[in-house]
């Protein structure tokens, strides 16, 4: 039996493909043309997707800031100092090699009517279709004494980069048997392991340099991601070091001053030397100013990542409320390709295939102590459903969380190939 | 009584414990002798066995896979034994099969032993040199010897490789077209027929990697069929 076209005519993606008659979109002005904003996990595999498999079909503009991107996954392993800085900055070039028109600069409005999105340096940018990826800002308010203006007093350190750096710096300047503060961010956030094997990072890198100091974190959670496998290791490799006051202890009522350096739960207030603030998360600003969000999300069509708000427009990754996926640059890769998959076809009438998803989120507790969760997906009408999954379990052989740690390594050189080429 | 491992293994049991040495009806040791003499080149077993080319064969059955201290195993059978591949009648069976099918690179370079028969006297044979056999929790009723084959009209499948290539979507997240292989093996450039072998070995949970278990156990045949074609072709 070999597959043809008629096995996927009866899927919805399939028929609304084939209903939105391709060519219409390109009238007037040559070839179709996708606008990307955002060139991470998502924007990137996007825009490579797109070109690679269009053979230049489609005219594909990637618009990204900046000219070098820090992957936020392995951020937290460059904390810890199992990675240097340059491991994890990628640069556009072979995206633009590719294929892909790269513009670096900031995408400040989008006009639907026009179907133009305009750029901070001037002029504008037209799109048949429009996907964005713009990851996360941060909710205003948030944490009680904390904005984006005290971000180099009380990094977040959530967007890699110079943060990650500002961070690192911080916490190798800490005094011998200073404290390490983090206030933990509530659901839903990018990465949500992330805070934690952040913690398990930043106590491997104290245990060898300042092994009397201490972290405390303040979680507005009553529970979090790989919970058991990331306690058992804190009790295993970092006795005694990390503090963790859940919601039950008034880990969620919190406020920081950024001049005194100083961190107040549940009405105790304690110096610190370094404060790591992860406020609670929203879309990136470029989807709210699209008019595609609702609430602090874009809701999205699970078949194609199109929001509800605009047929025309695509949200990739964190920004997008799709359902169960969890925020994860794997996630939005994922995503992506199904969203390129989906685009190409109502936009050159190629094959449009049943979207499918998956993700595997591997996080770092101390040397060659590696976990795992991850999960595959499927498109229902009302959202991306999860189908199964599986997680890491505690008391793993020394050889098997080796492994993991090992796999998830090729994961970071497979993953980063797959978006940049 | 069949002869199918279910009981072979009880009555095997019931065998040892009285002494008998052979077991007629549910597979036969003393073939399974003669059909080990294609084994003997790199593998010993009984008393002295040593490790060879291959390594020594007493108490395999029970044993992780890739764990003899000093034996340098490939890649892929340490991976195995790391994913927490045991030897028992079900995974020794769809080893000796088809090797690769089960530890894709592994150093075991043996087409395989295809007469399920052959393989229900050979491992009745080996079994002599493990502990007894009642000690062993394997000879669960699922323990069939021969539900792995692959049927023949699910490897003639032609698959649609573009499909595949839309479908790789998923395989490239982590591993690399390139074919590097740290950390995450190269699945570029299989044969087709490796290629559905070891996929459905993963669906049927034979091998034992989670995330491979999943992922391959929401593919049909003619997707596994369509990665296939398009991992086949790949430059």
């Amino acid at each position: 039996m070999k597959l043809n076209r008629r096995h996927f005519i009866g899927t919805s993606a399939a028929a609304a493909a084939s209903l939105s008659a391709p060519m219409v979109l390109a009238d007037g002005h040559g070839k179709p043309r996708v606008v990307v904003v955002g060139g991470g996990a998502g924007g990137a595999t996007a825009a490579r997707y797109i070109a690679k498999d269009s053979k230049g079909a489609i005219d594909v503009t990637l618009i990204e800031p900046t000219r070098m991107y820090y992957t936020c996954f392995f951020s937290n392993l460059y904390l810890g100092g199992f990675k240097d800085i340059e491991d994890i900055g990628h640069s556009y070039g072979s995206l633009a090699a590719g294929g892909v028109n790269v513009v670096h600069d900031w995408a400040v409005g989008v006009d639907r009517d026009a179907k133009t999105v305009s750029l901070a340096g001037g002029g504008s940018v037209p799109y048949d279709k429009l996907i964005l990826s713009p990851g996360i800002d941060f909710v205003d308010g948030a944490v009680e004494g904390w904005d984006l203006s005290a971000q180099n007093a009380m990094p977040h350190a959530y967007k890699a980069g110079s943060q990650s750096e500002l961070l690192k710096a911080q916490l190798m300047a800490m005094p011998e048997g200073g404290t390490f503060a983090m206030v933990a961010p509530p659901n839903p956030y990018r990465c949500p392991p992330g805070p934690y094997e952040r913690v398990s990072m930043v106590a491997h890198f104290l245990k060898a340099n300042n092994p009397t100091a201490k972290i405390i974190v303040a979680d507005p959670k009553p529970k979090f991601s790989k919970m058991s496998l990331f306690q058992e290791g804190w009790a295993n490799h970092y006795e005694g070091m990390i503090d963790w006051i859940g919601e039950d202890f008034g880990g969620g009522n919190v406020s920081v001053d950024p001049n005194a350096m100083t961190v107040t739960i549940d009405g105790e207030e304690t110096k610190v030397d370094v404060c790591n603030v992860i406020p609670a998360m929203k879309a990136g600003r470029i989807a709210e100013i699209a008019g595609v969000t609702d609430g602090n999300w874009a809701p999205v069509n699970a078949a194609d990542m199109s929001t509800k708000a605009d047929a025309e427009i695509y949200v990739l990754g964190d920004a997008s409320q799709q359902g169960d996926m969890p925020k994860s640059g794997f996630s939005a890769n994922s995503q992506a390709k199904v969203c390129a998959n989906a685009v190409r076809g109502a936009l050159t009438g190629s094959k449009v295939f049943p979207a499918r998803f998956s993700n595997t989120c591997w996080s770092l507790i101390d040397t060659n102590d590696g976990v795992k969760v991850g999960a595959s997906y499927e498109a229902t009408d009302e959202k991306i459903a999860k189908v199964e999954g599986f997680i890491s379990k505690t008391g793993e052989s020394a050889d098997l969380r080796k492994a993991t740690y090992e796999e998830s390594e090729g994961w970071y050189a497979g993953i980063t190939a797959d978006m940049f080429g | 009584m069949t002869v199918r491992f279910t009981s072979l293994l009880t009555f095997l049991a019931a065998a040892l414990v009285a002494g008998v040495s052979s077991a007629t009806e549910v597979g036969d040791a003393v073939n399974g002798a003669k059909v080990f003499q294609q084994c003997k080149a790199c593998h010993q077993v009984g008393e002295g066995a040593k490790d060879r080319v291959g390594p020594q064969l007493n108490g395999v059955f029970g044993r992780r896979a890739g764990v003899i201290e000093g034996f340098r195993y490939s890649k892929s059978m340490d991976r195995m034994g790391n994913d927490g591949l045991t030897w028992t009648a079900q995974t020794l069976d769809a080893y000796i099969e088809n090797p690769k099918a089960l530890v894709s690179k592994t150093r075991m370079n043996f087409k395989g032993i295809k007469d399920a028969a052959d393989r229900d006297d050979l491992l009745v044979y080996l079994r002599q040199f493990s502990d007894d056999p009642a000690n062993f929790p394997e000879a669960e009723p699922t323990a069939t010897a021969t539900d792995h084959d692959i049927d023949p009209a699910i490897l003639a499948l032609q698959g649609d490789p573009e499909y595949g290539e839309y479908l790789a979507g998923d395989c490239s997240t982590c591993h690399q077209r390139d074919g590097e292989d740290a950390g995450i093996p190269s699945i570029t450039n299989w044969p087709a027929e490796d290629f559905v072998v070891a996929m459905h070995a993963y669906k049927r949970k034979l091998r034992p990697h989670p995330v491979m278990q999943m992922m391959a156990g929401r593919l049909s045949d003619e997707e596994i069929a369509a990665l296939a074609a398009y991992f086949e072709a790949l430059e």
